[in-house]
């Protein structure tokens, strides 16, 4: 009676490891299901690079270039900002901050990592897309810098905890050895551990970049939403995620704007995978 | 000496890139505590919105956070539990382990908006349970998995493999082990990973936008076919689309979120840090 | 033991929910952001009078209620423009008749700063503007600026309507859009909003979103009419240039609950809460 149950028991543990790839298969299906079937009435090319976005005129335009563009440069605004902050701040918790301090600054940085997108966008909002608007002596605040700036908030602890998970794994070994030679910290750290730690960071750095690129709330509330091809920082953009947020609930289920949204799914699950995938070679590769 | 000098300077800018996440974060609290607490008192923790949700109480919406929040959980600890234990005690180190692992690490980069066009794909319209609780707990489920399998696992990972061996050499079967010996010793991880998904969950909005979220329901939910309203939405909806809102409102409504997911994340900290002292091995 | 108490109640609190059947007695009414505040209005003193029933009210634009209403989502859909024709085959196709009710009227307002000298603008000027083609207040005889162009995203009915009888005046075969560099705003208020705050914007939306932060400008058919600025009065005598009704759809004719409360909307309370909200009463 009880090897029955263990072994129904067991099974069902099989089964729920497989859960996880079910899912990711199941996520992706049913994106393709709903957003290849716009293709029956657009070409893909015209999807992908046409550059205006009127999903509801008559005929509808339907081009994301501009959406991509938007995503593309608030999440590089973001990156410029948090990498050198993020790795900074792992160096420094991993390398020099007293043991107590470093304790209350993982906290610190975890409980970062947890404020809702939401909240945010919301002090965005009220603080920092004025504080733009007056600095830069801009129309408006509202554009992909603000939301660099923002979104760079986000990665940053994403960044600082799996940098510092990097640099912690370095073997004591080459820290000693350096000492040994006569080298100081700080040239013990650029030139030893950094360098050992490079793959785990770079790993850190895209997971980041990964958070960013799919963040919604936080760029909806600031970016000022205008889907236009951007030449400057200093201009309000559209993203891909954004775009969804905003539209779907027009979108009446089986027209071509639902399909063309799905779409844009699509594409940004495929980037979110991309950059996943990649950093998770990176970090095996550390180990 | 120069050396010297360099590490100085070194030293100098990465403490200040600590700073300048420090000091932002820490504003960013002070802000909303100082001009959400004048909206703080019963009434508008009790309260239903009234007058367009300009006055009253957001209640409604936090029952709605807790039960999203409580229906995710009830999916994804079972399935995520169980999901860990076969990663760190069934599994062998080949392909298809390989492919779970980037399959978790996956669903742990999914953008949350594509979430909510998953959960509106399957759970509103293929399975026609439309825009509800059940609805929006499922797709909450599923996008807080990968956290609930990677805590958890790491839970069962630090035991030792002592325990376990000493348990079969005694004439054990493996889940006997399991269930009687790894599982209480992994009890504090797996909870602080069960606390982290729930302050996920309680977060987020995108998932919840199309599958669930209402704008102003009068009365509370009265099955799990029900929209609901849920903090997250509410913030945002009073921050972009009603007019007139008193700023202490949105401030308060942004300071309820903020304890309700700060306080979260700091007991499956609290839970971790003793755990890690008081471990018995 | 413990484990297995909060088991029970966990379970307990689902299953009631569960097993509850789906309540009869709610409405949904879904749809325009220009009348989302009217309506809730509506549904509180329906509700203080009517203490049995219950109206969820949600906005999202009028493109999302007629969505709604289409999907069999909602039980009414506000809107501040007209149905489709495109929309009307859709729902036609899963079995929803939409039947048209006139709610209220109301004065598009466009709006800019009250610090901005200009005050009057011809629809071939607004047209010009927020098509792109203006790009400086300058050439409108106000200070040398980049105009910032505010407005409200694809679902939103003041959108279409302001693209269809503003940008492409009134005709079918027109292609004007909104120039790309118009910030596309989630809600009338956030127009509202940044309008309040920035001295270079303009922006459009239902009457009843002015406040003494925002200036209503004064517009003509062209440049020999009268200059009239959206009052209820200018907009009850025909005078205010673009006006609209705001709408609502119903599956077929209102009956039961749907019919009660309509007719209560449609009152004379309901249309004195009309311009309690500052919109303009039908009769």
């Amino acid at each position: 009676m009880r090897k029955i149950k263990e072994f129904i028991i067991e099974k069902l543990i099989l089964l729920c490891g497989l859960a996880s790839i079910f899912f990711v298969i199941l996520i992706f299906i049913f994106l393709l299901k709903e957003g290849l079937a716009l293709f029956k009435t657009v070409g893909v090319d015209k999807f992908l690079f046409g550059q205006k976005w009127y999903p509801i005129s008559e005929p509808a335009q339907l081009g994301i270039l501009p959406l991509i563009l938007g995503s593309l440069l608030v999440t590089f605004g973001a990156a410029v900002i948090s990498i050198p902050i993020g790795v900074g701040c792992a160096l420094y918790i991993a390398e020099i901050a007293p043991p107590k301090t470093k304790e209350f600054l993982k906290a610190g940085i975890e409980l970062l990592a947890a404020i809702p997108s939401v909240v945010l966008g919301f002090i965005g909002m009220v603080t920092l897309v004025p504080w733009v608007k007056n600095i830069f002596h801009l129309p408006t605040g509202l554009t992909a810098l603000s939301g660099s700036i923002m979104l760079a908030f986000m990665a940053m602890p994403t960044i600082v905890s799996i940098a510092e998970d990097a640099l912690y794994s370095v073997p004591k070994s080459y820290k000693e050895g350096a000492f040994a030679l006569g080298a100081t910290h700080w040239q013990t750290i650029h030139r030893v551990i950094l360098p050992a730690a490079s793959s785990g960071i770079l790993a850190a750095v895209m997971l980041g970049i990964g958070r960013v690129i799919g963040e919604t709330m936080a760029v909806m509330m600031i970016t000022g939403n205008a889907a236009i091809m951007p030449n400057s920082i200093l201009q309000p953009v559209r993203t891909l995620t954004a775009t969804i947020a905003a539209e779907m609930g027009e979108a009446v289920v089986g027209s071509e704007h639902y399909f063309a949204l799905f779409a844009v799914g699509i594409v940004l699950f495929i980037i979110s995978f991309a950059i996943n995938v990649t950093a998770d070679l990176f970090l095996h590769k550390n180990k | 000496m120069r050396a010297e000098k360099t590490q100085k300077i070194a030293f100098f800018f990465l403490l200040l890139s600590t700073l300048l996440i420090v000091i932002p974060v820490g504003l960013i609290v002070v802000i909303i505590v100082q001009k959400g607490i004048p909206a703080i008192n019963w009434q508008f923790l009790t309260d239903i919105p009234r007058q367009g949700m300009r006055s009253g109480g957001i209640f409604p919406a936090i029952l709605g956070t807790i039960y999203l929040v409580s229906g995710a959980i009830i999916f994804a600890l079972p399935i995520g539990l169980l999901a860990a234990i076969y990663l760190s005690e069934y599994a062998r180190d080949n392909l298809l382990t390989r492919i779970i692992k980037l399959a978790i690490v996956n669903l742990a980069g999914v953008p949350s908006v594509v979430y909510g066009l998953f959960g509106l794909a399957l759970f509103v319209v293929f399975f026609k349970f439309g825009a509800s609780i059940l609805s929006g707990s499922l797709t909450l489920g599923i996008m807080i998995l990968p956290i609930i399998i990677t805590a958890s696992r790491e839970a069962l990972e630090s035991v030792p493999y002592s325990f376990r061996e000493v348990s079969l050499s005694l004439g054990a079967s493996k889940w006997q082990t399991i269930r009687n010996i790894v599982l209480p010793n992994a009890i504090p991880g797996i909870l602080t990973g069960t606390i982290l998904g729930l302050g996920r969950a309680a977060g987020e909005t995108a998932p919840i936008l199309f599958t669930v979220a209402a704008f102003y329901l009068p009365r509370l939910p009265q099955s799990i076919s029900d929209q609901v309203m849920a903090l997250p939405y509410h913030l945002y909806v009073i921050s972009t689309q009603v007019p007139n809102v008193a700023e202490k409102v949105r401030y308060g409504t942004a300071l309820v979120l903020l304890v309700l997911v700060l306080f979260m994340n700091l007991v499956a900290i609290i839970i971790r840090y003793q755990f890690r002292k008081k471990k018995k091995w | 033991m413990n484990k297995r108490i909060f088991l029970t109640i966990v379970i307990s609190l689902f299953g009631g929910l569960a097993f509850a059947a789906k309540n009869n007695n709610c409405l949904q009414i879904k749809g325009s952001d220009t009348m989302v505040n009217l309506v809730q209005s509506w549904a509180e003193k329906y509700m203080e009078i009517n203490p049995q029933d219950f109206l969820a009210v949600t906005g999202g634009g009028s493109g999302t209620g007629l969505s709604s209403l289409i999907s069999g989502s909602c039980d009414i859909a506000m809107s501040s423009r007209f149905i489709t024709s495109k929309e009307i085959d859709l729902a036609r196709k899963k079995s929803i008749e939409p039947f048209e009710i006139k709610a209220a009227l109301d004065g598009l307002a466009v709006v800019v700063n009250p610090k901005n000298p200009v005050s009057k603008l011809t629809i071939d000027q607004l047209a010009g503007i927020f098509t792109g083609k203006i790009k400086n207040w300058k050439e409108l005889g106000g200070p040398d600026a980049s105009i910032v162009l505010l407005s409200r995203e694809v679902n939103s009915g003041t959108h279409v309507y302001f693209k269809e009888h503003i940008l492409r005046r009134g005709n079918p075969a027109s292609t004007e859009e909104f120039a790309p560099a118009a910030l596309m705003l989630s809600s009338s208020q956030a127009i509202a909003d940044e309008v309040s705050q920035n001295t270079s914007a303009i922006g459009y939306y239902g009457m009843g979103y002015i406040s003494s932060k925002q200036k209503a400008v004064a517009v003509a058919k062209d440049d020999k009419s009268v200059y009239e600025t959206p009052t209820i009065d200018n907009v009850i005598k025909g005078l205010y240039p673009i006006s609209r009704p705001l709408l609502i759809y119903t599956n077929g004719e209102p009956k039961g609950l749907v019919k009660k409360f309509i007719d209560y909307a449609l009152s004379k309370e309901g249309q004195g809460i009309v311009v309690q909200t500052d919109f303009v009463p039908i009769k």
